[in-house]
């Protein structure tokens, strides 16, 4: 249960880490980028992961922009180093306070005081409680690389097992959230609580007083990378009142339309019942308004 | 591929110089560099939270950090508890509620109760309850650890009010 060894260099700023990044690939090795460390470091011990070379984004944490989250209009931006544990005890916008209100579900508190919210989606755990939200709220990775910044829309950011549209040679800088969600709520099951969740269920709902005029449904869990289900989704748009029976059409939909894995974890027809029970108590939580 | 690296960092309130490799654990250094033993390495992979520590006021897993991240930080460990005569309130009201059998985990839960008490002072017990599930413990069932730190929280409350 020992990493094996690699090489430690520092990143001064973005730019040096970009640079590092490149030249530690160029000479012929395999360097990875180290944030809080919470996913790659037991990856590491296990030996899942070997890279030759670590470049620390810790010293990156006295700039501002890496660790502050900026609320500007209808945008809400975090630094790519901000912790699970400070968005949790920020005072965010209505628009944006479901992120707060779901981080008691990553892990415990020791894990939300280093992870970050950046590691967490280029690690891209299809369960990731980051992931479903990226989706949920229109997220936007902004990542730097040799040939200058780029913006990853997240619809296009999760390719499933682990991997995502950022590539080696980039730093993510910020995530930008671009879709406000005042009506919003994200739920989940683990076998032990602080657990990665075996489903989780993100949903926010657009509502006109006590109708319901569409929303997003995300699931994690039931596929390899974190889905929208747009099946479930217009059961939303074809509205309704707000309450039990629209949940369960929405629940429903959702049910019959992912095709979740049978593995070692739990069987394809638990992921399924959980879905179902999922969706139907997170719609329920995000009608219940701003908490 | 080594390549050592002098580390500076404070423990227990003394700067310490020390060469580690980068693949060192803070645990690993803590441990095996400064002879602070009293911080217990169980899963090593973030689970167990037998290696608690604060570092900059905040609890983490010593185990889920290289020491050389640990540069300019400043570490707490279950060793700067006691004055060297008296037990802490917080050790004390442990053994007072037998909040420990073997005592393996009961270093990670008194730094982690530290921590959370030191952010959240007016926490209730269900709270405490919640913070305290990130860690394990095989042997006590965990109310007596919950009784024990929130013991801690209010007798902590009364004085300073
Ligand atoms: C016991 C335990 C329970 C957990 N439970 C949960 C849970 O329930 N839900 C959950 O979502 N997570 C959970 N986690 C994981 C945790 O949330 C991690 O913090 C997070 O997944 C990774 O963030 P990090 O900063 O620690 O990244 P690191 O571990 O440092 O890096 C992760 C990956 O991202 C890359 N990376 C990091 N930052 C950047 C950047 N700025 N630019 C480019 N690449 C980057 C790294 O190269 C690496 O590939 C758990 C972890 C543990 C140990
Ligand atoms: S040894 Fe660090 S969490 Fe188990
Ligand atoms: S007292 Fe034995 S593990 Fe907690």
């Amino acid at each position: 249960m020992k990493p094996a060894a690699f090489t430690y260099h520092r990143a001064h700023d973005v730019a040096d880490a970009v640079g590092l990044l490149s030249d530690l690939a160029a000479a012929g090795g395999d360097p990875k980028v180290i944030a809080g460390g919470q996913s790659l470091m037991p990856m590491m011990t296990f030996r899942l992961a070997r890279p030759s070379a670590l470049v620390d984004l810790g010293p990156l944490r006295r700039m501002p922009s890496m660790t502050t989250i900026r609320a500007e209009g209808d945008h809400l931006t975090l630094g790519a180093l901000v912790t699970h544990h400070a968005v949790e005890t920020a005072a965010l916008p209505d628009g944006f306070a479901v992120l707060a209100r779901a981080m008691r579900w990553v892990g415990h508190l020791p894990i939300r005081s280093r992870g970050t919210v950046a590691g967490s989606l280029v690690h891209g755990d299809a369960t990731a409680e980051w992931c479903l939200l990226a989706l949920l709220l229109d997220a936007v990775v902004v990542a730097e690389g040799p040939s200058g910044r780029r913006e990853i829309p997240a619809g296009e950011l999760f390719h499933g097992f682990y991997a995502t549209a950022v590539d080696h040679d980039e730093v993510v800088v910020e995530v930008r959230f671009t879709r406000p969600a005042p009506h919003a709520a994200l739920t989940e099951f683990a076998r032990r609580h602080g657990d990665f969740a075996i489903v989780d269920a993100a949903v926010a709902l657009d509502l006109d007083g006590g109708s319901v005029t569409g929303g997003r449904v995300v699931l994690g869990g039931v596929a390899p990378a974190p889905v929208r289900v747009p099946e479930a989704e217009a059961v939303l748009a074809s509205g309704g009142v707000a309450g039990d029976a629209l949940w369960a059409a929405v629940a429903d939909a959702a049910a019959a339309a992912v095709d979740p894995p049978d593995d070692a974890a739990t069987t394809a027809a638990y992921r399924r019942r959980l879905t179902r029970t999922l969706v139907a108590d997170a719609c329920r939580d995000a009608a219940g308004g701003l908490r | 591929m080594n390549d050592p690296h002098l580390l500076s960092l404070t423990v227990n309130g003394t700067e310490e110089e020390v060469l580690v490799e980068p693949r060192r654990t803070l645990a690993d250094v803590l441990r095996h560099d400064l002879r602070l033993t009293g911080t217990h390495v169980g899963c090593e992979h973030g689970v167990c939270g037998a290696c608690t520590v604060l570092v900059d006021d905040a609890p983490v897993r010593a185990c889920l950090m290289f020491a050389v991240q640990a540069e300019g930080a400043d570490v707490r460990t279950v060793e700067s508890l006691d004055d060297g005569v008296r037990l802490s309130d917080l050790q004390q009201s442990f053994s007072e509620h037998h909040a420990l059998q073997c005592g393996f985990c009961t270093p990670g839960f008194l730094m982690l109760a530290e921590g959370v008490l030191a952010e959240s002072p007016d926490a209730e017990r269900e709270e405490i309850r919640e913070a305290l599930s990130a860690n394990l413990c095989r042997c006590t069932g965990y109310q007596t650890i919950v009784d024990a730190v929130h013991a801690t929280a209010t007798s902590r409350r009364e004085t300073t009010a």
